[in-house]
């Protein structure tokens, strides 16, 4: 396999627009910095050497490519389309994250910052943060809700163990869009010295478009590998969890604006249920808006104040879902469905038992959907589930949940 | 548009500076909120409403305390509109709408600016509203009569700075420190070199704000070039401690005498 390539998507446009959706919709101070961001992202991705040094460390730290691995149990369980996941479980620090951070860290050090800052909500994105931070010996400061710190006090302490400051942050709903607030004021505060390593596919202009680039790894890998297993590059589905959206667009990227196009599923957490109103399905449920400086579905009230999220998995607890995926679900490119904290729940337990591989609780919102559709799909069809982590993090979590019905 | 130009004409003409106060709409209460307001109207050249959001991500803890206290009384758009409306109907001085963008497409753009023009709004601040991504609401801002008032910050390339000016009408907001809104010590020396490269550019009134907390610092922003000084943290800072606003105002009008 010759590795990751940067592609060229027909989106966003130069002002960072995924038909209208995107933008830059921040304080004045920051848009200098975002213009000096793009720019340099522009030439780093032009740059052989930063490629070459990107893809050296994908492959040697990262653990890159990570598995395209036929489910053959889960298979015969569904009974229908010959089912792959692709494993971001087994990348270094347990998720599709650190793809991402190992990409902005780098493009932190060509220009020559040497204090990175980030949101985290479970403490996936921050543990990936203060890991690369550690190996590339930058300053690393995470905002964590006080909420997060207090369910996730393991991830707190192996931020701590790498060698960076987590901030809890009490405003607001104490959670990842709270953090997200903070990590953002922090950056107009510290914005000359510091680089501001954003987790997911939203945010102004450029990180939903530069997220998106490095996690595109998954999908170009996707492609090599159906390739030499089935002899064709494009499955009939992809399923991944939406949270953000980066694990869903590295997965959907490299076949959403191609054809033959597979379907492309992204799954909401539906958490109690649509019409509970507890949940965190902006697509299946929102409305359009402007949150943390990009115009995307939201979750939000009549009066257009920001809707609180929910869901069993802190990973997919966002209000919003980035402009690309506000784009692909009104062009029709991309499907969206959601699916409950149950469901979910039965998704961890059915990879669990089926393949001895334990998920996320946000990558179990995929597991789950496929559950569903799968079995309704010809045998010989193809099916790949981006399994976006591994599930280590929410078994603690799982056990309570399961013991307080018991 | 015309009555914020004058207010600062008004102010230069008496050898001040425009004083500008902040508080956001329905902090502590809405009843207390007017009674507030309307004292430091008194003595004030412009006064500045905020409208409450859930994400302020442009304002420091102080700011982001009165918002939540505000919501958390249910003060919302509507609500906001009937308390500016009370507060036009009690002061002179021109009014200022300061608020985030989601609000105002959730009530829908025109509406929204043609609603608060009718309450008696006279300008529009919205801090995360970079003018040239979405020139529509300026546009609209506009219609409604609507002075629209944007932010510079000292990592304002020149380049920026034209682009902004090109949107705006009224004033010039001038963010004195990279940050979020919050009292502040001193400001930082560079912000004279800010506003005289603002001023190359515009015959517009300049106004100073983010970190103005008393005489010494309205007095640097005058001395540094400053046509007007905003003060919100301060005064509100002053309302959670229990001390009258009005002597943090008295305190900036002086400073912003020389
Ligand atoms: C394993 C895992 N999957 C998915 C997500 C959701 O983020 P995104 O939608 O950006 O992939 C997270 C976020 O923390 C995560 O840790």
């Amino acid at each position: 396999m010759e590795g990751f390539r940067f592609l060229d998507f027909p989106v966003p446009d130069e002002r960072g627009r995924f038909g209208p959706y995107g933008g830059r919709y921040v304080p004045e101070t920051l848009i200098p910095a975002l213009e000096e961001l793009a720019a340099a992202f522009e030439e780093a991705r032009r740059d052989p050497e930063f490629l070459a040094t990107y893809r050296a460390y994908l492959r040697d730290y990262a653990g890159r490519p990570t598995p395209l691995y036929y489910a053959e149990r889960l298979t015969e369980e569904l009974g229908g389309a010959k089912v792959y996941l692709k494993r971001e479980d087994l990348a270094h620090t347990g998720a599709h994250k650190i793809n991402n951070t190992l990409g902005q860290a780098l493009l932190a050090r060509r220009m020559g910052k040497k204090r990175v800052i980030a949101e985290t909500g479970a403490g996936q994105h921050g543990v990936s943060v203060a890991t690369v931070a550690a190996m590339f010996g930058l300053e690393a400061v995470i905002y964590m809700g006080e909420e997060d710190v207090r369910r996730q006090a393991l991830n707190v302490f192996r931020m701590e163990l790498l060698g960076a400051k987590v901030v809890p942050v009490a405003s607001g709903t104490r959670t990842l869009k709270d953090a997200t607030n903070e990590a953002i004021r922090d950056w107009v505060t510290n914005v000359r010295t510091t680089f501001y390593i954003l987790g997911s596919v939203v945010g102004p202009h450029p990180y939903p478009r530069m997220v998106r680039d490095f996690q595109s790894v998954i999908g170009q890998e996707i492609r090599a590998q159906l390739l030499e297993k089935e002899g064709r590059e494009v499955p009939d589905a992809v399923i991944a969890c939406v949270g953000g959206g980066s694990n869903a667009i590295g997965a959907f990227a490299p076949f959403a604006y191609a054809e033959p196009r597979p379907r492309l599923i992204g799954v909401e957490a539906a958490g109690e249920g649509l019409k509970t109103g507890r949940h965190a399905a902006s697509i299946a449920a929102g409305k359009r808006g402007v949150l943390h400086g990009s115009y995307m579905y939201l979750l939000q009230d009549e009066d257009g104040q920001i809707a609180p999220a929910h869901s069993v998995s802190a990973g997919l607890d966002y209000p919003g879902v980035g402009p690309e995926h506000s784009y692909l679900a009104d062009e029709g490119l991309a499907e969206y469905a959601a699916v409950t904290d149950e469901e979910a729940l039965s998704g961890f337990r059915l990879l669990a038992k089926t393949e001895g591989i334990i998920p996320a609780l946000e990558s179990a919102h995929a597991v789950a959907y496929a559950a569903k559709v799968v079995p309704a799909m010809p045998r010989d069809a193809v099916v790949v589930i981006n399994v976006s982590g591994r599930g280590d993090k929410d078994v603690a979590e799982v056990k309570r949940i399961l013991e307080e019905r018991a | 548009m015309n009555a914020v130009v004058e207010a600062f004409q008004r102010a230069q003409a008496e050898g001040r500076r425009a004083v500008i106060p902040y508080l956001t709409a329905g902090f502590p209460s809405p009843e207390a909120f007017l009674t507030h307001a309307e004292r430091l109207a008194e003595e004030a050249d412009l006064f500045e409403v905020g409208l409450p959001f859930s994400d302020p991500l442009g304002d420091g803890p102080v700011i982001q305390r009165a918002s939540e206290r505000a919501l958390l009384q249910g003060v919302r758009t509507r609500e906001v509109l009937r308390l500016v409306e009370a507060l036009a109907g009690r002061t002179r001085a021109p009014l200022l709408l300061m608020t985030y963008l989601n609000p105002v497409l959730a009530y829908g753009l025109e509406r929204f600016f043609q609603d608060f023009a009718a309450a008696g709004v006279r300008g529009v601040i919205l801090p995360d509203l970079p003018p040239d991504e979405g020139p529509e609401v300026a546009e609209a801002a506009k219609a409604a009569g609507l002075a629209t008032v944007f932010l510079l910050a000292p990592t304002s390339t020149d380049r920026r700075i034209a682009t902004v000016l090109r949107h705006t009408t009224g004033f010039v907001y001038t963010v004195s420190v990279t940050g979020v809104t919050g009292a502040r010590d001193r400001l930082p020396e560079e912000l004279g070199t800010l506003i005289a490269r603002i001023k190359a550019k515009t015959t517009l009134p300049v106004a100073v704000g983010f970190g103005i907390s008393g005489r010494a610092t309205a007095s640097q922003a005058a001395r540094a070039g400053a046509d007007g000084v905003v003060v919100g943290s301060a005064l509100i800072r002053a309302l959670e401690e229990g001390q009258d606003p009005l002597s943090v105002l008295r305190a900036v009008r002086e400073g912003a005498r020389l």
